[in-house]
């Protein structure tokens, strides 16, 4: 140890710590400064850029023997009594989402901003170009620090809070560094660490052996957990049927980066073990790849022939002949593993309590993980309790465990407290990720332009495990055949086993995937009836009335049209733009702008997926919304509390909030399916609602009267007539409440028959989307130029927020489109698996088409998703649209692009 | 507990060097991520104190780039025309956080095949500074990277500096990076050129150098002799790609990356055959 001085935000100070120590862990780990974040110990994310000499550094590449007699601010050093302008910028154009990334940018930006006071994009995008963000899509931050001048959105008035543009509530945490992470939530007192013993190989059997010798050598180990410590169920999974993934593997791995032992003790007698020390034999099986899996032998006993489930939805007669005068149109496409790449890794830490267990950890699902914790460990749901920390993003991976089961055998065997932190390739390895799909699709319109039949087959690689494969199975079919009215229709699907990493939940479950499809269906049947391709998918777009494939007829609310309308000057006037640009002879450069629509049920699949919450009046006059709905940046602790505070008849600033604790929130279903705007809204709704009543009555006074929040005290005005209701005499419950409302909603939605005829889903979203771009038809580099989007909200509770989650979902889609690829084993690192950058996505222009949905909140539907699944097709459309390629293997990386071109040239079409 | 030393002389980290051999940090951006979440292994020889190493050095026949120079002084450095394309590369390694702290002879030493800088060092005709107890020693970097992460370094040496030196007449250097998005990317294929001008325009001298097409970067000799005495023509190319032995990776494949090599060459050429360049 060497006593290392240093300027730290000002202040002298000294570490004493291992010169060679990583700046990053030097300010969490001994100074408490865990707004510098880790995101991957490699230079890949910039999430712990900090400044060093005023100069951005990635404090995970800087020994802490380097710093000595330097000068190092953070995060915690910018608002040291007021919030900086720049943070204040964050805020109000919603630059943060889940706050990961967010220091990271701001001490890039302050750079910039100290250098060049008013910088323009090009130089915004230099100065934050190391500095990877998965939420925001980056427009916003651009925006923010192009302002940084900016006052923080005003409060709205009491009832104007939906609707309005407020800054969001857990806001302040994000832009100073406070906001506590899975690995910035720590125990009080000494925790023991785990370190996961992974396999090296896709399939394999192995025999642990003598660990007598490993105990030996390091006597500081504690304890090595194998499958046989697991006291309750070893294996887990989503679905009652699908509970097939084992705490820890027994005898047999499915998958690479699948743990076979846990290593338990301090932090730094672990790091002191070499993997070659821990005695495993591994007897190495073939793996099972996507290609011959059903011709393989299973790797469960409930998958014959590696077929996890199947879907189908069927309507009309798919084989009925078509029309004379018909056209036809078919696609193969396939797609590949997409990593949800949120810039946190997963972490958190578990303690037992008497005959209880806590897990303090990121989650978007607590109540799902209390009751697989229960299964694991043998005891009963009450005794686990979950608290799920701030969520550095999700995008569905945080929706299966990861870090919980094997802290929680940890904790509850050894009695100490444990904690778990997941590097960047642990994480990418071992999680899981979106389904690559191989899909088959042939369309048939009629010559009057209407669509007249759609086939679709998917068959989508759920690798090793269940997880959420069967949601892709089910939700899949219902969409495929696009947003549409099509009168016969036979779509399927197949979940199959392969030894890849399990594919689980990822923005839009199998959506994203078939849309692809539909699009470029769409594309080839406008063009063989001459139609413009705008037009072509208005005539037949799903419209109020129309009867979708599920035989569900829709309301009022189904507005792809009114998307396609909004957008069809922009349609008009940048195709005009792309061919004058062609025409004037710009080689190897061709521009083409591309459309893509889509839909998306709101929610479970024909499931039950309720949403329960409460919410009280303290003595104070405050009121509290207790929300198990997990915010992992999309805003849900905001978008809930302005839904309350109208329902309510409360300004927006005297609602409190309390979060995410299983031991203190209703179950408000998991955050997932672009459900808690619309599901736990409702609930908010109908809670704050109850209150009311509750206050109201208790006054006397009738629906329309006005309630003023004093301190101790609500005032009451009914026409002329005002009552006061002391609260300082109520009693309060153990909460500290005095009034209490409770709200619940299910969606309603039916079972799906053998042909999937039923209700799937109580709201559907709408939305189409245009994108030009700029081929380099030499290369085969796309550059994305502008994109606008068409989006059917219901009601934007917060339309920043909304904003936010289709620039969000628009950059997932691009990447999605053009450069991510998982692979395993060979891109476990954010430099080999590329995600866009703030020099990838374009400028974004997004319209909000509100037609209220009859049974949202204030007529709200779900975003999150819907966000993403137009963007690819567009792209992919508007590259068919520059140079006459069809893109049928995603990502378009420049080599598939290049390739494309010349097989079109080949065959004349370019 | 491994030694960890910081010399603030030049003489005390040559002694270290000589005493026993020790893993080198200047940087810490490839030698940090080497080593997964955890510390740093070994004996670590911190160069980063070491005084008057920092500058970018102007001479009368030959620039100095000394071994703490980072990518961001060289942005910032009064440089020729002729570093066009090494600024260029300076401005897409990695993010302005690895720029800050990325050296250039780091980005040397460390000899990925995929390093931006290399390439660029070449067309530059750059030697490596070499020292050590027994004395100083020159060796071309073409004679300094041997192969994927293999340089001719001996353990007691260190790597003071690069000398480019100043060409006859005009130059201009162009840079030309193919990589799959805008920032923070490995590139797939990249082209360095340096081209020196006679009074009347013509090509008098031309260096050219590919990366990520082959263990370590390399140049074409047969293209830089079909340049002399020329305007840059795009289409002398395809003849010379010999050198090139390009592989299968996740970011592309070796048929690719040639078809694309020789794209970006055409496009060096044509950047150096444009009037600015032959004004430069």
């Amino acid at each position: 140890m060497t006593a290392i001085g240093f300027v730290l935000n000002g202040r002298e100070v000294v570490a004493t710590a291992p010169p060679r120590r990583r700046l990053a862990a030097v300010l969490r780990d001994e100074f408490g400064l865990t707004g510098t974040k880790i995101g991957c110990d490699a230079g890949d994310c910039g999430a712990c850029t900090v400044l060093l000499d005023g100069a951005p550094v990635c404090a995970c590449l800087t020994a802490l023997g380097q710093v000595e007699g330097r000068a190092v601010a953070t995060v915690e050093g910018l608002a040291a009594s007021a919030l900086a302008p720049l943070q204040r910028a964050f805020l109000r154009h919603g630059a943060a989402q889940c706050g990961i990334c967010t220091p990271g940018m701001l001490m890039a930006a302050m750079a910039l901003l100290a250098r060049t006071p008013q910088p323009d994009e090009a130089a915004i995008a230099d100065a934050l170009g190391g500095v990877l963000c998965r939420c925001t899509g980056y427009r916003a931050i651009i925006a923010a620090v192009a302002d940084a001048a900016a006052t923080l959105p005003e409060e709205p008035p009491s009832g104007a809070a939906v609707g309005a543009r407020v800054a969001r509530r857990d806001g302040v945490e994000k832009v100073t560094g406070r906001e506590r992470f899975g690995a910035d939530a720590l125990p009080a007192g000494p925790f023991l660490t785990l370190r996961a013993i992974r396999s090296p190989y896709p399939h394999a059997r192995f025999t642990i052996g003598d660990l007598a010798p490993l105990f030996a050598a390091h006597p500081a180990l504690v304890r090595v957990l194998t499958a046989a410590d697991v006291p309750g169920s070893l294996c887990y999974g989503i679905y009652a049927t699908g509970k097939d993934q084992p705490v820890l593997a027994e005898g047999q791995v499915r998958h690479r980066g699948e743990p076979v032992c846990a290593l338990v003790g301090p932090a730094e007698a672990l790091a002191a073990i070499a993997e070659a020390e821990v005695p495993i034999t591994w007897d190495i099986l073939p793996p099972v790849g996507f290609d011959d899996a059903t011709a393989t032998q299973p790797l469960h006993a409930h998958a014959p022939e590696n077929i996890l489930c199947r879907g189908r939805v069927r309507a009309g007669d798919p084989d009925a002949a078509p029309p004379a005068g018909a056209v036809r149109a078919g696609i193969a496409i396939e797609t590949s593993f997409v990593e949800h790449a949120y810039i946190e890794p997963e972490a958190g830490y578990a303690r037992r309590v008497g005959d209880r267990i806590e897990i303090v950890a990121c989650t978007q699902t607590p109540y799902m993980d209390r009751d697989a914790i229960a299964g694991i460990l043998g005891i009963t749901p009450e005794q686990v309790r979950i608290v799920p920390t701030a969520v550095g993003g999700g995008f569905g991976g945080k929706l299966d465990l990861s870090v919980q089961p094997l802290i929680a055998v940890a904790a509850w065997l050894t009695g100490r407290p444990v904690r778990m932190v997941y590097s960047r390739s642990e994480s990418m390895a071992s999680t899981t990720k979106r389904h690559p799909a191989r899909i088959r699709a042939e369309a048939v319109a009629g010559a009057d332009g209407r669509l007249f039949s759609v086939r679709f087959h998917g068959d989508f690689n759920t690798g090793a495990y269940a997880s959420w494969g069967p949601t892709v199975a089910n939700r899949v079919p219902v969409h495929a055949a696009g947003p549409y009215a099509v009168p016969n229709v036979l779509c399927t699907s197949a979940a199959i086993h392969t030894t890849d990493p399990p594919a689980g939940a990822f923005r839009g479950f199998g959506v994203p995937q078939a849309a692809i499809a539909h699009e470029a269906l769409m594309d080839a049947l406008a063009d063989r009836l001459g139609l413009d391709a705008l037009e072509f998918r208005l005539r037949n777009a799903l419209r109020p009335g129309s009867r979708t494939p599920t035989g569900q007829v829709l309301g009022a609310d189904a507005a792809l049209g009114a998307c396609l309308e909004a957008l069809r000057p922009r349609w008009r006037a940048w195709r005009d733009e792309a061919a004058a640009f062609n025409a004037a002879r710009h080689r190897p450069v061709l521009r083409g702008v591309g459309i893509g629509c889509m839909w998306y049920g709101i929610g479970n699949t024909s499931l039950s997926n309720p949403s329960a919450m409460a919410i009280g009046l303290a003595r104070t006059g405050r009121i509290v919304l207790f929300s198990g709905a997990v915010d992992i940046g999309q805003g849900s602790n905001t978008v809930l509390a302005q839904i309350a505070a109208d329902a309510l008849g409360a300004p927006l600033g005297q609602i409190d909030l309390v979060t995410g604790d299983t031991d203190r929130t209703r179950d408000a279903g998991k955050t997932s399916a672009s459900r808690q705007t619309f599901v736990s809204g409702n609930a908010a709704l109908r809670a704050a609602l109850a209150l009311r009543a509750e206050i109201l009555r208790r006054a006397n006074a009738g629906p329309a009267a006005r309630i003023a929040f004093l301190p101790g005290a609500l005032q009451v005005s009914d026409g002329g007539r005002t009552s006061t209701l002391a609260l300082e005499s109520l009693p309060a419950d153990a909460e500290g409440m005095v009034l209490r409302g409770e709200g619940y909603f299910d969606p309603p939605t039916t079972p799906l028959d053998q042909d999937g005829q039923g209700i799937p889903y109580a709201s559907f979203a709408f939305a189409a989307q245009i994108a030009e771009v700029a081929v380099d038809t030499a290369l085969g580099t796309v550059t994305v130029r502008r994109i606008a989007a068409a989006h059917e909200v219901g009601r934007a509770i917060n339309p920043t927020l909304v904003e936010g989650q289709i620039h969000g979902g628009i950059a997932q889609g691009l990447g999605l489109a053009l450069m991510e690829e998982y692979v395993p084993g060979r891109t476990e690192n954010l430099h080999d698996y590329l995600i866009p950058t703030i020099g990838d996505v374009p400028p974004i222009e997004v319209m909000l088409i509100e037609e209220a949905d009859a049974l949202g909140p204030f007529g709200a539907k779900g975003v999150g998703e819907p966000a993403l699944v137009a963007t690819a097709p567009a792209i992919l459309n508007a590259i068919a649209a520059a140079t006459g390629a069809r893109i049928t293997r995603v990502p378009a990386t420049p080599e598939r692009v290049l390739a494309a071109i010349l097989a079109a040239r080949d065959e004349g079409r370019a | 507990m491994d030694a960890w030393l910081r010399p603030t002389s030049l003489a005390d980290a040559l002694a270290a060097l000589a005493a026993a051999p020790r893993v080198i940090l200047a940087g810490g951006t490839d030698l940090y991520p080497s080593h997964g979440t955890s510390s740093l292994p070994g004996s670590i020889l911190d160069i980063s104190a070491l005084p008057g190493l920092r500058r970018i050095e102007t001479h009368a026949d030959h620039w100095r780039i000394p071994c703490l120079a980072t990518w961001s002084d060289v942005i910032g450095a009064e440089l020729p025309a002729s570093f066009d394309g090494l600024r260029a590369a300076a401005r897409q390694i990695g993010g302005v956080q690895v720029q800050n702290a990325a050296t250039v002879i780091g980005n040397v030493c460390n000899a990925s095949p995929a390093a931006d800088g290399i390439p660029n060092l070449l067309a530059l005709d750059a030697t490596v500074e070499l020292a050590s107890l027994a004395g100083t020693r020159h060796l071309a970097l073409a004679d300094f990277v041997l192969g994927n992460r293999r340089t001719a370094r001996r353990p007691d040496e260190l790597a003071v500096a690069l000398r480019i030196p100043r060409p006859a007449g005009p130059a201009r250097g162009v840079f030309e990076k193919l990589g799959a998005r805008r920032y923070l990317v490995i590139s797939i294929t990249m082209v360095a050129a340096v081209a020196e001008y006679d009074a009347a325009g013509r090509v008098r001298r031309a260096r050219i150098a590919v990366g990520a097409c082959g263990p370590r970067a390399v140049r074409l000799p047969g293209l830089e002799a079909a340049l002399e005495g020329r305007q840059p023509e795009a289409d002398l190319v395809t003849p010379h790609l010999a050198p090139l032995a390009p592989i299968d990776d996740v970011r592309a494949s070796a048929e690719y990356r040639l078809r694309a090599t020789a794209e970006l060459l055409r496009r060096a050429l044509d950047a150096l055959g444009t009037p600015r360049a032959r004004a430069a």
